[in-house]
Order: C-alpha cells, then sequence, then structure tokens
C-alpha cells in the first residue's frame, strides 16, 4: 500500500451507517470477492428500476469522482459482513475519514487496505462542510505521517500503530501468523483433553 | 492484580505477543456459516494451506435457507449451501447442514449442543457471537478474512479491548423483558456507544434472568458496539449446558471466570431495572426506541442540526409523524424469530399471549424457530398447535429468515414489521420494509390487535 490517499472527497453526513445500507444483501449471494463494486451503497445510488438517482451525492459531480469518504459517526455498524468492505475498494473508495467505526469493519477494513482515519467531530464537521463545496475537496491521507492534508491545512488523525503498520506494508496476515507455527503448538501442549474441542460430526 | 472477567479470558487464551500492542489469541471452537466463509476457503486454496485443527470447527446452513422446506429458495441460495458443503467435506469439518436434526442458527444450535463453556474463546463470521457471553466464554464476531486465518492457524490477530461494566439492579417490572433490558442498555449507552469496548453486564437483573434471556442480551450487546459481552456465569449456566451433547467433553474451569471484586472498568453504567419499561423502536437504529406508552420523538429546540437531520430521516423511513402515540401504529406482518429471540422460553411466551386469541386479519404472521431442536421442542409441548390455531404460520424448517431477509421470506416496500429481532435498520427485512423491534411477546400482541400495543393490558389467553 502506497504511504498516502489523495483524492476528492464526498461528504456523506448520516450516523450509524450500517453494512447492510453499504452492500445490500441481494448482493452477499456470491462465492468469490469480485462484482461487488455495483452493490455497493446501491439502494442510495440507484431505484428499483436500477436507474441512477441523481439526487444522490455520489451520483452527482464533482463527487462522483470520490476516492475518500467524510462519513458520520459509528459508520460500518451492524453485520460482519466483509463485502461492505470489499465493495467499498472495487467502487474506487481508498479511504474513509469518521469519528469512529464499529470495531468489525474496521479489522476488515485495515485487512484489505481500506485506510480508516479517526479524527475529532469539530474537524469531521469541517470536512464535511468544506467537501460539500462544489469546486471539490482534495485530501490526502498521509498514513505514514498519521496527518490529513487539504486546503494548506496539516491535521493529525488517530490510527492505532497495528493499524498504521498493516496499512504500510500490506502483508499478508495469515501466511505471516503461521512463521508463528511452533508458538501455536506449544500453547496447545498446554491444552487438556477437556479443553480442546471436538466437533460430532 | 484484580482483573476483570473479560483479562481474564484473554490471559488465558494468549499464545504470543505480536508487535504494535497486539497478540495472537487460541481460538477454541469456531463456526461458519454459508455467506460469510466462501471466500474464506478459497484463500486457503489460492495459498495451498491446509486447515489447522478441522475438528475445533462447526458450519451451519442457516442464513440462505427457505424455512417453509428443506429446498434452497433459488439457485443463489443452493450455489452457496453446496459451496460450504463442499469445502467442509474437503476439509473435514462438521456440518449442521439443512435435514441435519442439529440444524437451526448458529447462536442457538451452539449452546442446544453443549458447544460453548464458561473460559472458552468462541469466533464466528457473525457479529452476534457475542450470544456466548451469557455463559462466561468470549465469543465474537469476525471478517471473512480472520475466518480464514483462523481455519489456516487456530489463532487471531487481536488487540485488547476497552472494558464496560453495565449494572441493572432490582426487580423488573411487569410487562418487561430481557429483551426490554438490552434495548434500554443500546438507548442509553448509544448505538455507537461501546464501539472498542468488551461489555460485562451484572446485578441482580441480570442474575434474575434465565439463561435465554441472558442469551438475549449478549446477543444484541452488538448493537450498542460491544465487541464482545460478558456474564459471569452462575449454577443456572453451568445447568443449562449440563447433559448436551458435547458438554461432557468440555472442561475450562482453570480459572475462576468472575471479575475480581474492584478489579476496574474503562466506563460504568447503572440502569435501574424499576425504570425498564416495554420498549419499541420507532427509528432506523436499535437505540431509537420508547416505552410501548410513549410518542415517536419530535425535534426540541436545544437538538444539533445533526440530531434533527437524523430524526427527520428515520421519521421519513418510517412513514411516521412526531408526537404520534407508538400504540395504534397498525403493522402489516409480525415475525418472532432470530438468534435474539427465537429459543423454546420466547416461544413459550409468544404462545402464551396467543392462546385461544386470533391473528388480526390484516396481519401477516410468521413464526420461525431457532433450531430444528427446538421446533420439535415446542411441537412436544404443543406449542406449534397454538401458533397455527391463533392465525401464525409455523415454519417447519429453521433459519434466520426474516430477520434478514436472505431467503425468500422478505418484507415488501413500506410494509410495517412488528419483529422479535435485533437490527431495524433501513431494508434489513426488504427493501422500503419499516421494522419495530420489540419482544416476542409484544410481537404476539401486536399481531392480535393489528397494532403495536402495550403487553401489560393483555392478560395471558384463555
Ligand atoms: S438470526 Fe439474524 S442476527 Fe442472528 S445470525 Fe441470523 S441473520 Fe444474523
Amino acid at each position: 500500500m502506497p504511504k498516502s490517499v489523495s483524492g476528492l472527497a464526498a461528504p456523506f453526513p448520516p450516523s450509524n451507517v450500517d453494512t447492510d445500507v453499504i452492500m445490500p444483501k441481494r448482493f452477499l449471494r456470491t462465492i468469490t470477492r469480485e462484482g461487488l463494486g455495483e452493490g455497493t451503497l446501491a439502494d442510495l445510488r440507484f431505484d428499483e428500476e436500477r436507474h441512477i438517482r441523481p439526487d444522490f451525492i455520489l451520483n452527482r459531480a464533482p463527487w462522483n469522482d470520490a476516492s475518500i469518504l467524510i462519513v458520520g459517526d459509528n459508520f460500518g455498524c451492524g453485520s460482519s459482513r466483509e463485502h461492505a468492505v470489499w465493495g467499498l475498494k472495487q467502487m474506487g473508495i481508498g479511504g474513509v475519514i469518521g469519528t469512529g467505526f464499529a470495531g468489525i469493519f474496521f479489522d476488515n477494513a485495515r485487512k484489505n487496505g481500506l485506510a480508516l482515519p479517526i479524527v475529532p467531530a469539530a474537524l469531521r464537521d469541517d470536512l464535511l462542510a468544506l467537501a460539500s463545496h462544489e469546486d471539490g475537496l482534495t485530501i490526502t491521507i498521509d498514513i505514514a505521517e498519521g496527518v490529513l492534508r487539504f486546503d494548506n491545512q496539516v491535521q493529525p488523525f488517530t490510527m492505532d500503530d497495528a493499524t498504521t503498520t498493516a496499512l504500510l506494508e500490506d502483508r499478508d496476515d495469515t501466511l505471516d501468523s503461521l512463521k508463528l507455527a511452533d508458538q501455536i503448538r506449544k500453547y496447545e501442549t498446554g491444552l487438556t483433553e477437556k479443553m480442546r474441542v471436538k466437533v460430532i460430526a | 492484580m484484580t482483573r476483570t472477567l473479560y483479562d481474564k479470558l484473554v490471559d488465558a487464551h494468549k499464545v504470543c505477543d505480536l508487535p504494535d500492542g497486539e497478540m495472537l489469541v487460541y481460538v477454541d471452537f469456531h463456526i461458519m456459516n454459508e455467506y460469510t466463509s466462501p471466500q474464506a476457503f478459497s484463500g486457503l486454496e489460492q495459498k495451498g494451506l491446509p486447515v489447522w485443527r478441522p475438528e475445533a470447527h462447526l458450519s451451519v446452513v442457516d442464513h440462505v435457507n427457505a424455512t417453509r422446506s428443506s429446498q434452497p429458495p433459488d439457485a443463489a441460495s443452493k450455489l452457496l449451501i453446496d459451496n460450504l458443503n463442499a469445502n467442509c467435506r474437503k476439509h473435514g469439518i462438521a456440518l449442521y447442514g439443512l435435514g441435519d436434526p442439529r440444524q437451526g442458527i448458529e447462536h442457538v444450535v451452539v449452546p442446544e449442543q453443549g458447544l460453548v463453556a464458561p473460559g472458552m474463546l468462541i469466533a464466528c463470521g457473525d457479529s452476534h457471537t457475542t450470544t456466548y457471553g451469557a455463559f462466561g466464554a468470549l465469543g465474537f464476531g469476525i471478517g471473512t478474512s480472520e475466518v480464514e486465518h483462523v481455519l489456516a492457524t487456530q489463532t487471531l490477530r487481536y488487540k485488547r479491548l476497552k472494558t464496560m461494566l453495565v449494572s441493572v439492579e432490582g426487580k423488573l417490572p411487569a410487562g418487561a423483558t430481557a429483551k426490554d433490558i438490552i434495548m434500554k442498555v443500546v438507548q442509553v449507552v448509544g448505538a455507537g456507544g461501546a464501539n472498542g469496548y468488551a461489555v460485562e453486564f451484572t446485578g441482580s437483573a441480570i442474575r434474575d434472568l434465565d439463561m435465554s434471556g441472558r442469551m438475549t442480551i449478549c446477543n444484541m450487546a452488538v448493537e450498542l458496539g460491544g465487541r464482545a459481552a460478558l456474564m459471569a456465569p452462575d449454577e443456572k449456566a453451568y445447568a443449562k449446558i449440563a447433559g448436551r451433547a458435547h458438554s461432557g467433553l468440555l472442561d475450562f474451569s482453570g480459572e475462576t471466570w468472575v471479575s475480581d471484586p474492584g478489579a476496574p472498568f474503562d466506563a460504568v453504567f447503572e440502569i435501574d431495572a424499576a425504570d425498564i419499561a416495554p420498549l419499541v423502536t420507532w427509528g432506523i437504529s436499535p437505540d431509537q426506541s420508547v416505552p410501548v406508552d410513549g410518542v415517536v420523538p419530535s425535534q426540541t429546540a436545544h437538538m444539533p442540526p445533526k440530531a434533527k437531520e437524523g430524526l427527520q430521516r428515520a421519521l421519513d423511513y418510517m412513514g411516521l409523524q412526531p408526537g404520534q402515540p407508538v400504540q395504534g401504529i397498525s403493522i402489516d406482518s409480525a415475525f418472532i424469530g432470530s438468534c435474539t429471540n427465537s429459543r423454546i422460553e420466547d416461544l413459550r411466551a409468544a404462545a402464551e399471549i396467543l392462546k385461544g386469541r386470533k391473528v388480526a386479519t390484516t396481519v401477516q404472521a410468521i413464526v420461525v424457530p431457532g433450531s430444528i431442536f427446538t421446533k420439535l421442542q415446542a411441537e412436544k409441548e404443543g406449542l406449534d398447535q397454538v401458533f397455527r390455531d391463533a392465525g401464525f404460520d409455523w415454519r417447519p424448517e429453521s433459519g434466520c429468515s426474516m430477520c434478514l431477509a436472505m431467503n425468500d421470506d422478505v418484507a415488501l416496500d413500506g410494509e410495517r414489521v412488528a419483529s422479535s429481532t435485533n437490527r431495524n435498520f433501513e431494508g434489513r427485512q426488504g427493501r422500503g420494509a419499516r421494522t419495530h423491534l420489540m419482544s416476542p411477546a409484544m410481537v404476539a400482541a401486536a399481531a392480535i390487535k393489528g397494532h403495536i400495543t402495550d403487553i401489560r393490558d393483555f392478560k395471558k389467553g384463555s
């Protein structure tokens, strides 16, 4: 992953946007990770006949080119579906800036290189206002430095060290953890027989 | 040093420290369903990795299956179900699939089979895995990439959460249930109020509940953002799992699974049980609820503009007027089901209201038992007949059904549903569907009246 994500920002202010809204269930009937871009926020972007809803912000210039979202509180709450994160990425979103995110969504984002900088409510509200101007607001999320750059401003954001490292290093957690196989085996030798779950098939 | 129950559970499962304040934790037991696991299995395939310990996993078909019959409702559902079958066969993983007498909603099935015990760490690609906290087990939801990680390593990368104590003391007033306790907690703490926290519930009102009620509370703790929910296990917890298929095979009793007296919590909330009334959601987030004898909220002068906007958005979606009494909102459907409220105790509570009464002709009412095991028990007690006589559609198969409407049980655009489920999100039960969350008994009462109604005005059925 590059050390920063830059792009046009779109305001998306509602609170408690849940993963059912981000990725409606009809797009979950799949066994692959692909083809989810068109499902992202589908009920807001399209009407029932699949016509574009011209009133929705991400369908209007300049925000139809947005690659960063400024969002309301508790974005990504609800279901654990990682499809929500896959879909946002496939739609071209590289970063979502908010005051806080639901836990599972946050972890899913990190696994897929979607940056979620956390900022104080006052800064988020400023960004919402700035991003609402028709000339468009370009933001750089500088992950290595931990700051947002926009309009000649530099503002710090919060991101825990492990997430920052994970985003910068673009590693494969599964393969990485398997390097610790000896430690896992050692832990297992400490388990009694009745601590080793064996599901009856 | 004094430790919370949460900290003890984390400490006991730590395999080793990782850089940046993370650790690897051992997953004792892992559950999968048909829609959040496929890409995890293909991830293993691509990397050429085996499953670390196949016997420590269980797969259940529950999200997409029909509940009218044991046939998948359509081709896409069949694809997901067949795919899970194939993956489990290939890797030697136990599967409770369609037609298996142990099948049902994952979080209902697991305790029924005795696959939970105090002191365990349980993960599942589903947010309501917090349910197992009712037994003093650390259960939490994970995404599909993490499902792959557990399959390959039997561990997860983990960062210790902050801790929150929610204490509910006192006696619950008549008509209020475990569902109303947790809806009250969501209202007080807020929909994202526990993001980043593990929530322990304590107090006499919690201890007085049966295990079914405690599971309802831990289940919905995720609606306040809690990544884990916990309750100190007592005799009721041990008794509930005794004699189940797996219970004699499991013992994690190495520690005292309670928070030490005086153990520090990062946040504390105290709720007086006497203040809890039967609650109903009026909006599109689980924290948007009011007592059933209350009114739909209106804007107030001191409300910040964002809150006004949020309120208006919820009212528009729900088709409600500010100040409108909640009682009297007419409903089109009634749904009793979901991992929150579809256990035998929930069915009994609803049947008690329905006995000798009829569902309003304007209401389509459905009940989906939480598991086949639950269904058989209910039929043994004659509850199915009570539901049928009242005009409920008693479903012969079990699954999530209209909780998330991924099968063929979908509410129509604009339809209003009285629902015993956990999420009143926009579109959750169908595009444009309007969900009112409440306890199973309140759903039964609403089905009879044809509108939302106060359970306290209801005498038990004749
Ligand atoms: S019943 Fe509803 S909440 Fe529970 S696992 Fe199924 S879809 Fe999720």
